[in-house]
């Protein structure tokens, strides 16, 4: 099996497990406290990591260029109008935009 | 596409909860589009890049098939695509779901049947759906929660197979910018995270954990290690 067929079935496999279990082994019971305080937060820590190395790195070398552009506009337009899709696709048109008028990379 | 900004409830999902399943179902289906259209182009660019990564064709459209999961395959796909391991990036990918678990667990009493269907069921949670069927009471209006899910992984797989088939023909994607689209899509799911002074204290260090680790370790290392921000959590808790 080569390594596409491996990533695509952990991965469907992890995520079936971890949708699935809450429903499976506790049928309405919750989580310890302190394990739900830290599972409740694991979302805005990797969400910005994600947002940050993709807007602040190229692989492993810190960088500023177009995409920390297009994705602070996305974060305006997120902010001022609350709207998902004009939130990406600003973050698409700035970072195009600003690559075809060679002023970031 | 499971991974959508929590919209504030919407005033349907309490309107339907005395209306019959079939009307629940449509109702969350519409309720889902805004979502599904936003998913859609992330699903494109996830199309694109997956392609661009090496990954088969019918990988790509089985990882966005079976996963259904964006920031889960696109943070696979970014190990992938930087040189890390397929066991890292299966691991990034159990860690960005990882939230569906705490998801699992509040919606797990509104989900009638045995384990198995109940473990089914909770198949259907993605971010959006699960905020909009959730209740004033606590409970979740299931079927509303199926419809609106229905209508992103519709355009998610539609989605991932524009991106598929356009991958050859757009040539490199970034010149569309679509390597903005991925951060962004996912900026606006933080900004929707990040409601309480705690979750954004969180962010600020997980950001900060992985931009610093980002020229001194492996690819993928950052991202996991930005996990141990949510360990503040117990901070807060013994406080």
């Amino acid at each position: 099996m080569s390594s596409a067929w491996v990533l695509v079935g952990g991965c469907t496999a992890v995520t079936a497990v971890i949708k699935g279990v809450g429903p499976f082994a506790l049928g309405g019971r919750p989580l310890p406290g302190w394990l739900l305080a830290i599972v409740g937060l694991l979302a805005p820590a990797l969400l910005a990591a994600l947002v940050a190395t993709h807007a602040l790195a190229d692989g492993r070398h810190l960088k500023v260029g177009a995409v920390s552009a297009g994705v602070l506009a996305a974060g305006l337009v997120m902010w001022r109008t609350g709207s998902v899709a004009g939130c990406v696709v600003s973050a698409a048109v700035i970072t195009a935009l600003l690559r075809a008028l060679g002023w970031a990379s | 596409m499971s991974d959508q900004p929590s919209p504030q409830r919407p005033d349907g999902a309490s309107r339907a909860a005395h209306a019959s399943a079939r009307e629940r179902l449509s109702a969350g289906a519409r309720a889902g589009v805004p979502f599904a259209l936003a998913g859609a182009l992330v699903a494109t660019s996830f199309g694109v890049l997956a392609r661009r990564a090496g990954l088969p064709d019918l990988a790509v459209m089985a990882m966005s098939m079976l996963v259904f999961a964006g920031s889960a395959q696109f943070a696979a796909l970014a190990i992938i695509s930087a040189g890390g391991s397929v066991g890292a990036a299966i691991v990034a990918a159990a860690l960005m779901n990882s939230r569906f678990l705490a998801m699992g667990v509040a919606l797990a009493p509104s989900l009638p049947g045995g384990r198995l269907r109940r473990a089914a069921q909770g198949q259907t949670v993605v971010d959006a759906s699960w905020a909009m069927a959730l209740r004033a009471d606590g409970s979740f209006d299931r079927h509303f929660l199926f419809g609106a899910t229905a209508s992103q992984y519709v355009t998610w797989t539609l989605g991932t197979l524009a991106g598929v088939l356009l991958g050859g023909v757009l040539g490199d994607p970034n010149r569309f910018g679509v390597d903005a689209i991925f951060p962004a899509f996912f900026l606006a799911l933080l900004m929707a995270e990040a409601r309480t002074p705690q979750r954004r204290a969180v962010a600020l260090l997980g950001a900060s954990i992985a931009v610093s680790l980002t020229p001194l370790t492996p690819a993928g290392v950052p991202i996991l290690a930005a996990g141990a921000a949510a360990l503040l959590g117990l901070r807060r808790r013994s406080a």
